[in-house]
């Protein structure tokens, strides 16, 4: 059950793919397509696995990405 | 957008104290990640109307379009000598030299050492990522032996130009610095402890300590040469081993 | 063999140096002129010469101004904000008469400016933005040909006269690649018997500028200085005229500036008005007489530069009254456009 998700802007991404890294649950993957700067971004796979730790978000240089708590 | 509503809240945004402005930064660059945590430490400590920002010249040259307070440019190196002006006159602001490695450490040297030999009650937050972004990729003071770069195109030589220097153990020998940190943003657990540094050092210069020094190991993947994620574990294995984390001094 | 090459700018310099005898180079990074520590960085050493990146431009005039006083062949680079920190090492030089070449390839000021070419430098450059009484040979090349061809010529002129000699350029110039020719040294040799190494078998010599017997000791000096600096007005000018003789409009410029300018020349003439470009390249000694001789029946002369008028007071000097002196300038990086001149002479007719 989801505690929370990460709402990603993707045309703030610079593609540098440090989340993924950050993600303790590894639910954090490339997108196949790409930002209009021709970076692909993350897209979190498995959203009911998010437990809003934040990590993401802490790591990400460029404020990409916000975090909702739901649960 | 609202904090709260049904069964929703955002824990996690962008600090009040940081402009929504894309910053130039490369992909994967620490400076975004030290800009954060020096802007959510000025809105947590609520001194966003009293702080005067003195850039570098370095990457971060353009830091105040980033971090929405006063802003002042600073010659190379000349960041605390500005810091040290500013100060004097308004002893009552929250004073931050935001400086690299050149400027720190190689043109403004004396600069460095003056400041805190003086105990100007300011802050400096020192990144420290081993070469000179801004121009290119060339040696820093703090380029690790072995490490080519553009002017070390057969790696740095410690016969012929010496080793890096360690910043912080430097003014460690000083008498009147109140709080001297290493800290570093390759991961998570890093960027937590090095907010918590940097938020005392911010808090030593509101209560009228003294000096505090934080420096930040950080990365530049692309005059590493190196992936983001590759350039932050480049960080944690072979620049942590020379530059030791840890507090130094906490008066 | 043909030596014809294609260089950026600012490699072109480190290789015309290196060409020149060049053993060491000190240097610290700025923008545009980063390709050449890189390049020497990697070529000195091959060469079997020094490489070393200072901790400053301040530093890096110094560690000069020693190797100088060792008695060899050395150079620094920077742009306008490290050049000025240059000053007080150029002043030092002059005062000791140690020779050196010292190249600023402008960039957009004052203070941090910008990083695009720029021309705003020259009067720090011809009149000295250090303390005293002293000039610097000042040559502004034109195209990367010039550039190595007048870097070689640089380190004959400083260790004959015994001076700074300055390496104008701009931003432009460092960055664009153009073919060359390779420039060979000129294979004269200086002796150096006033130079630093050890006074085994000699009266000691030393190298200061500091002169304080109070019997007139440095006014002496500086008298010496100033027929050196004679000596260097009345043999190294270097000028180029281009369809002078019959113009009734004389542009001036040097640098990219006379690129520009020089395009501008072309298009007035196909419209069948007399313009001719006036081209100074040693920017001290300025070639007054010979500009002066390139106006004469002139209407009009127009100075064009990337900067406020620096270099149109030299025009005004050259000209002395005999020709109305008028300026088109562009500054902070900004580069002039060839159909503002041609417009701008134009107007001259009505």
């Amino acid at each position: 059950m989801a505690q929370g998700k990460p709402v990603i802007d993707s045309e703030r991404c610079k593609g540098c793919g440090l989340c993924l890294g950050a993600c303790p649950k590894k639910i954090l993957k490339l997108s196949d397509d790409f930002n209009k700067q021709g970076v692909q971004y993350p897209v979190c796979v498995d959203e009911d696995a998010c437990i809003a730790c934040k990590f993401c978000a802490m790591m990400c240089p460029d404020l990409a990405i916000t975090i909702i708590k739901t649960a | 957008m609202e904090s709260k509503g049904a069964g929703y809240e955002v824990i996690y945004k962008r600090p009040e104290a940081m402009t929504d402005a894309k910053t130039i930064y490369c992909p994967g660059c620490g400076h975004g990640i030290i800009h954060k945590l020096l802007a959510e430490c000025i809105d947590e400590l609520g001194v966003r109307d009293e702080t005067i920002l003195i850039a570098p010249v370095g990457c971060s040259v353009l830091a105040y379009n980033y971090i929405d307070v006063d802003g002042c440019e600073a010659a190379h190196g000349r960041a605390p000598a500005v810091a040290t002006g500013i100060k004097r006159v308004h002893p009552d602001k929250m004073v931050i030299s935001y400086q690299g490695d050149g400027d720190l450490l190689a043109i403004g040297t004396a600069e460095t050492i003056h400041a805190a030999n003086r105990g100007e009650n300011i802050t400096v937050i020192f990144v420290n990522n081993a070469i000179y972004g801004m121009t290119g990729g060339q040696m820093a003071p703090t380029t690790m032996v072995g490490q080519v770069t553009k002017t070390t195109p057969f790696g740095r030589d410690a016969n012929d130009v010496g080793f890096p220097i360690r910043a912080c153990e430097m003014i460690n020998t000083l008498e009147c610095p109140v709080f001297i940190e290493r800290v570093s943003v390759f991961d998570v657990k890093q960027i937590v402890k090095a907010k918590k540094a940097i938020k005392k050092a911010l808090t030593n210069q509101k209560e009228g300590k003294g000096y505090s020094f934080v420096e930040v190991l950080s990365m530049c993947p692309t005059n590493w040469g190196l992936k983001p994620q590759a350039a932050a574990d480049w960080v944690r294995d072979v620049m942590v081993p020379y530059y030791p984390l840890g507090n130094f001094r906490d008066r | 063999m043909n030596n014809k090459v294609l260089m950026k700018g600012n490699e072109a310099i480190g290789e015309a140096a290196i060409i020149a005898g060049c053993t060491h180079y000190f240097a610290y990074p700025i923008t545009p002129q980063n390709e050449i520590p890189a390049y020497m960085a990697r070529r000195l050493p091959e060469v079997g010469g020094t490489f070393l990146q200072a901790e400053s431009e301040l530093a890096a005039i110094n560690m000069v101004f020693g190797a100088s006083a060792a008695g060899t062949r050395v150079m620094t680079s920077s742009s306008s904000p490290g050049v000025s920190l240059k000053q007080e090492g150029i002043s030092y030089l002059a005062g000791a008469q140690l020779p050196a070449v010292v190249v600023n390839m402008m960039r957009g000021g004052p203070g941090l400016g910008n990083i695009a070419g720029s021309q705003g430098d020259y009067w720090q450059a011809t009149r000295g933005g250090g303390n005293g009484d002293y000039r610097t040979i000042v040559l502004g090349p034109a195209n990367v040909q010039e550039l190595a061809d007048l870097t070689v010529k640089a380190f004959d002129l400083a260790d004959r006269y015994r001076m700074v000699v300055m390496i104008l350029g701009d931003g432009f110039l460092g960055q664009m690649s153009e073919s060359l020719e390779l420039p060979r040294p000129s294979g004269e040799h200086f002796e150096k018997p006033w130079a630093l190494t050890g006074a085994s078998g000699r009266k000691h010599n030393v190298i200061a500028s500091l002169r304080l017997t109070p019997e007139g000791e440095l006014e002496r000096h500086n008298l010496k200085l100033m027929e050196i600096y004679r000596q260097v007005e009345e043999h190294e000018r270097m000028w180029e005229a281009d369809r002078c003789e019959d113009a009734d409009f004389v542009l001036v410029a040097y640098g990219t500036s006379s690129r520009i300018s020089r395009a501008a020349v072309n298009i007035l003439r196909k419209k069948g008005i007399r313009a001719g470009l006036f081209r100074p390249i040693s920017l001290y000694p300025f070639p007054y007489g010979e500009l002066k001789e390139a106006a004469r029946g002139a209407k009009q002369v127009l100075a064009v530069e990337m900067s406020a008028g620096q270099m149109q007071e030299d025009v005004r000097l050259s000209v002395e009254g005999a020709v109305p002196v008028d300026g088109y300038f562009r500054l902070g990086g900004a580069i002039p456009e060839t159909d503002e001149i041609v417009r701008k002479v134009e107007s001259y007719g009505k």
